[in-house]
């Protein structure tokens, strides 16, 4: 009996050194991933890169016309995206609770959630660019992740107004509000934190993604800084992209100081939803 | 109130309720648009290539004069680096839960957890880079013989990436294990290490299934690291140190190329693309029909 017991408290420390390995393999390849890209990249990092234009030489190209991409595609699937999904998450969680189209609905959400990004990449070319004629255009780019990171933006709307407890909606009807005045002057400003969470959540996911824009037509190389809706565009992570499949040094080395700057974008805004994240389940305390 | 002014604030309150509805059916009309999509373009394809063709003809080559039309190798590339990265995700995954779950103190789970989530939020773009130009150089001094293309380490980094997705939803479906089944088992004297296999993985086996399938389905649709670095050659093969596409690189391979749109190379893609979505779209509902069996179990 000893015996046993004590084999088993080997095997239990055993697994307890493995656990600690296996722990500390996820951290370590992230570190060694952050210190890859940062000792390559960091040397090449000055303004000029920042600033530039791309170019046939790796020492004279730079990433401005990527991050001016990024950026409306941004700004565009924000105004895009979060007023349908913040209206679908109230329409799910407040109004159709209990009917058949909300339940449908809820299980197309879900199922969209799955489907992989490079599809909606295919929806996009033969919706947006071709029948509805928006071409190639940041409006096209911005429509398809709109429709990717809905999902997201839905999830984290339900989240929160399930958060909020009932009796805040009944005293506001006891004082005589109408349900939507209930939800627009008590429920939403009581889940703002929550929402704006998963909201930039969808959009760091939305400036990190390439396939479905590659597909959907945005360009690989392009000199030409966008000004309009309806411009062709490429964005960062699609440059970092077409750098990694050149054969010279120079580009691959481009291509990791360009991922500093993808990297910094995607941390700052994480960090934003993990701060306001827990700033607002400290302050709310029901 | 006056009458007047209660039957238009009526009128106001089903206005807003039918704009918030059309908001929420952009879902169904996404869902639509896409079963429409993958099957009107790829149906001209289906009448220029039997289904008997596409499914057993061993070669894809659309590209070239000689071209076959068979999907297989497409396919075995996309099994071959999902199976390799789910290989390398599920037993650190699992052991990370059971880890964090049953061993580490709630302090540290508490900082480990979310440091473990950013690899989650990396782009996957920065994920090529990693296996293309960090972990394919260092297996070479393993294996001098592997190309700068390879399925091997494009598979260990998409393994990499969801970790966090496994070891995370594997450590919810844990954590939701009730407390007395735990209690019950070091009550008859089992160490931490047979309470964990014996009693909390069976218990908590839909969940880590679940995480599982997701995971699968997850590695089956990435796009952008087999892209970089698993090479562009359709290649029916097993051997993890060769070449392989990928259905989603082939969608991909097309798309940077000029490409005129209703031919028979532009329908291609779209032949692949309901290829991909079938295949995830059977991993998704298996995770379906377990997460609900998991949901009546402990509500």
């Amino acid at each position: 009996m000893s015996k046993r017991n004590s084999i088993n408290r080997i095997n239990d420390q055993v697994f307890k050194w493995f656990g600690i390995a296996c722990t500390i393999f996820g951290l370590a390849m992230l570190a060694i991933f952050l210190y890859s890209v940062l000792s390559e990249g960091i040397p090449r990092l000055d303004w000029q890169f920042l600033t530039s234009l791309p170019s046939r030489k790796p020492e004279n190209a730079g990433i401005f016309v990527g991050i001016v991409g990024s950026l409306w595609i941004m700004g565009l699937t924000a105004l895009i995206a979060i007023p349908l999904g913040v209206a679908s998450g109230i329409y799910l969680e407040e109004y159709g609770k209990k009917n058949m189209i909300a339940s449908f609905i809820e299980i197309n959400i879900t199922n969209l959630a799955g489907v992989p990004s490079i599809i909606y990449g295919l929806l996009a070319l033969e919706i947006f660019v071709r029948v509805l004629g928006f071409g190639k255009s940041l409006l096209t780019g911005s429509l398809t992740l709109s429709l990717l990171v809905l999902p997201i933006i839905i999830v984290a709307t339900r989240e929160s107004l399930k958060a909020v407890p009932n009796t805040i909606r009944e005293a506001s009807y006891a004082l005589g509000a109408t349900k939507w005045q209930t939800i627009l002057y008590q429920i939403l400003p009581a889940s703002a934190g929550g929402i704006m969470t998963g909201v930039i959540l969808a959009l760091s996911r939305a400036v990190g993604e390439s396939a479905p824009l590659i597909v959907s037509g945005a360009l690989i190389y392009t000199s030409v800084i966008p000004s309009h809706p309806m411009d062709d565009f490429s964005v960062l992570p699609i440059q970092i992209f077409n750098w990694l499949s050149r054969p010279q040094k120079g580009f691959i080395v481009n291509a990791t100081a360009a991922i500093i700057v993808l990297l910094g974008i995607t941390f700052i805004m994480n960090g934003i939803a993990i701060y306001l994240r827990n700033r607002w389940q400290k302050k709310i305390k029901w | 109130m006056s009458g007047f002014a209660y039957s238009e604030m009526r009128i106001k309150e089903k206005i807003i309720e039918g704009l918030l509805l059309l908001s929420a059916a952009i879902s169904i009309l996404t869902t639509f648009g896409i079963l429409y999509v993958l099957i009107s373009d790829s149906y001209p394809f289906f009448q220029k290539v039997s289904l008997l063709e596409f499914f057993t003809d061993t070669q894809w080559t659309p590209l070239f004069a000689d071209k076959h039309f068979g999907i297989l190798p497409l396919v075995a590339g996309t099994l071959l680096t999902s199976g390799i990265a789910i290989a390398v995700a599920l037993p650190i995954g699992l052991t990370i839960a059971i880890y964090l779950n049953e061993y580490a103190s709630p302090g540290f789970r508490k900082v480990i957890k979310p440091i473990l989530e950013i690899l989650a939020t990396i782009p996957t773009v920065v994920y090529g880079f990693f296996a293309l130009v960090v972990i394919t150089p260092y297996l070479q001094n393993f294996f001098p013989e592997m190309g700068g293309f390879n399925a091997l380490s494009p598979g260990i980094v998409m393994g990499i990436m969801i970790i966090p997705l496994i070891s995370s939803m594997s450590e919810d479906a844990l954590y939701a294990v009730p407390k007395s089944l735990r209690e019950a088992s070091y009550g008859m004297g089992a160490t931490r290490l047979q309470t964990s296999f014996r009693v909390l993985v069976p218990a908590a086996s839909s969940g880590i299934i679940v995480s599982t399938i997701l995971a699968i389905s997850r590695a089956v649709g990435e796009t952008m690291i087999v892209a970089i670095a698993a090479g562009q050659q359709p290649n029916l093969t097993a051997n993890p140190l060769e070449p392989v596409e990928t259905i989603t690189t082939y969608i991909v391979q097309v798309s940077l190329g000029d490409v005129v749109q209703g031919s028979l190379e532009y329908q291609t893609i779209f032949a692949a693309g309901i290829t991909l979505f079938a295949l995830t779209f059977v991993l998704n509902n298996i995770s379906f029909y377990f997460k609900k069996r998991f949901r009546e179990k402990y509500e």
